[in-house]
């Protein structure tokens, strides 16, 4: 943080989450913030009402914007235009590099492989998701970070992700001469935790627990086994001045309805 | 030069087996009226290449889908669309499931009469697996770098949805993202535009002149049909109607719920779909969504 802050007396899991989210867009320079869902935009959001202006950012649909704007309905506000992004842009913006993703897969594996496809067998699927959208592109282009709100054996399985969308750090699934230098994939944010890539070969480490958190208790919801980092932080608790910008980012509350019963963010046994 | 056709003599000029692409993107600017008139022919077999929405569960539901070519398919609003999960998971599609790059570099290389064009989108993913005839190529430059061959998607026919167009073909799209329409219509063998708005020949000042994305020597046929994206979004003129999509999307948890979808709203004519989801009055003010 630049300012000199408290801790909040009182916050949500959720507010916690989007505080953690924020910080994935912390000193990444002139790239497009792209937050899918309320989590990760609140967070990109936060990032650039704070710590960091320079991201850019658009109106989740074709115009980009200087001030990101609240969720859902607007009353009075008027979102103040600074540019344009059609979903064309976008594509060349991710072929070129010069964004960082934050999604919510369905399935995510020990090599951060994603999946937002399907869940079962390719032919006859138990569970048909979305599809891959632009997962491929986005992986293998530009730096992505992933959020899950709820960390369980189901969305970190234990063997490869059932239709491997997002590319991640399997060495065997490049072909010889393709370039996977530019998968960068950064932080996961979870319901229990902070996890980062950066064990030996890209291996996915938790580096902060949230209030309450045993690492035991993560590793329980995980199907492969996880790393820690040597000096394993309690995630950060939301600062006044962070709580302040979320409630003005989310007049309707929509962060109250990211996490069953919208639970505090110290967890009390 | 009058270019003007009814949405049934559209489909009239479609047959069985025909590979045809869709324009629009998940609930955004779909050519409904003209796939409302599809659901109520015989035709079958089709491939269907859409970044998609409604339009795609409805034809799967209507069993006229052989092979959908796709990045996602998807409601917005509601993410899961209930007529192609049921048709996924049933395993009764063939799919060519593309990242939605690919898909356009796919569109792009037909447009061009190229082959394929080059691009990374797919490596190290199981697009590549799941699409045994997908191939790679080798950089014939001091780098050697493989990347994807993205091969052309070449369709038969295309099917747009305009805000405004004219006999002659030239259209516009006024909503803020134009999508990736122009590049269906390149892609396209024929291309027919569904339209809100018909005028005999534009004379337009600059300023709405650049909302014209393809020209009309693209354009083979055009319907006047307003409304004629319903239940899809067709800024700035109406959003989509969220009540019509939860009542769609509940129909296919019900017992013979498609057929019943059908009964109501499919097996009339397209003036009296118009009437019963509640006409002009209550269609121009369906509200933009907001993201």
């Amino acid at each position: 943080m630049t300012q000199a802050s408290t801790a909040a007396a009182g916050y949500s899991l959720a507010e916690l989450l989007i505080v953690a989210a924020s910080e994935a867009w912390r000193g990444n320079g002139e790239i497009l913030a792209s937050g899918i869902g309320v989590v990760p935009r609140l967070g990109a959001s936060l990032a650039k009402l704070t710590h960091s202006p320079e991201l850019l950012m658009t109106d989740s649909e074709c115009f980009l914007v200087e001030e990101p704007i609240p969720l859902g309905p607007r009353g009075d506000y008027q979102p103040k235009y600074s540019g344009y992004m059609s979903f064309d842009r976008v594509f060349e913006c991710v072929w070129g590099g010069r964004r960082h993703a934050m999604i919510g897969p369905t399935q995510i594996d020990r090599y951060g492989q994603t999946n937002l496809s399907l869940v079962g067998d390719y032919d006859k699927p138990k569970t048909a998701v979305l599809g891959v959208r632009g997962l491929p592109g986005n992986s293998i282009n530009h730096a992505n970070s992933l959020f899950v709100p709820n960390h369980s054996v189901r969305v970190f399985v234990g063997a490869e992700v059932d239709m491997v969308s997002g590319a991640g750090y399997n060495p065997e699934r490049w072909p010889e001469g393709a370039r996977n230098d530019f998968v960068d994939l950064r932080l996961i944010i979870t319901d229990l935790c902070v996890m980062d890539f950066g064990g030996p070969n890209h291996g996915i480490r938790v580096v902060s627990l949230h209030p309450g958190v045993t690492f035991e208790q993560v590793q329980s919801a995980t199907g492969f086994s996880l790393l820690k980092v040597d000096d394993l932080l309690t995630t950060p608790a939301p600062t006044e001045e962070q709580l302040e910008v979320i409630r003005r980012l989310d007049p309707h509350n929509l962060r109250a309805s990211v996490i069953k019963n919208n639970p505090p963010g110290v967890r009390t046994a | 030069m009058n270019k003007e056709l009814s949405a049934k003599d559209v489909v009239a000029r479609l047959r069985d087996g025909m590979t045809i692409g869709i324009g629009g993107w998940g609930p955004r600017r779909k050519p409904m009226a003209i796939v409302r008139e599809l659901l109520r022919s015989d035709l079958k077999d089709l491939t269907i290449v859409s970044y998609g929405g409604p339009e795609v569960g409805m034809l799967c539901a209507a069993g006229k889908v052989r092979k959908l070519i796709f990045g996602f398919v998807t409601l917005d609003a509601i993410p899961l669309e209930p007529y192609f999960r049921k048709a996924r998971e049933a395993g009764e599609l063939q799919v060519m499931e593309l990242d939605e790059g690919m898909f356009e570099w796919g569109l792009r290389a037909a447009g061009m009469r190229m082959s394929f064009l080059p691009t990374r989108c797919g490596l190290g993913t199981d697009v590549l697996d799941r699409n045994p005839d997908l191939r790679t190529v080798r950089s014939p430059y001091d780098d050697g770098e493989v990347y994807v061959a993205m091969p052309a998607l070449n369709l038969d026919v295309a099917l747009i949805h305009v805000n405004e167009s004219d006999r002659l073909g030239n259209t516009l799209v006024k909503g803020g993202d134009p999508l990736f329409d122009h590049l269906f219509a390149r892609a396209a063998k024929e291309c027919y535009v569904s339209t809100e708005v018909l005028h005999d020949c534009f004379g337009l000042v600059p300023e709405m002149a650049r909302l014209n994305f393809f020209e009309r020597y693209l354009v083979t046929g055009v319907v006047h049909a307003p409304y004629g994206a319903h239940p899809t979004y067709s800024g700035p003129d109406y959003g989509w109607d969220l009540e019509h999509l939860k009542r769609y999307c509940a129909s296919a948890t019900q017992e013979d719920g498609w057929q019943g979808y059908v009964d109501e709203f499919i097996a009339c004519s397209e003036a009296e779909y118009l009437n019963k989801v509640g006409g002009a009055e209550r269609l121009s003010k369906l509200p933009l969504p907001i993201f």
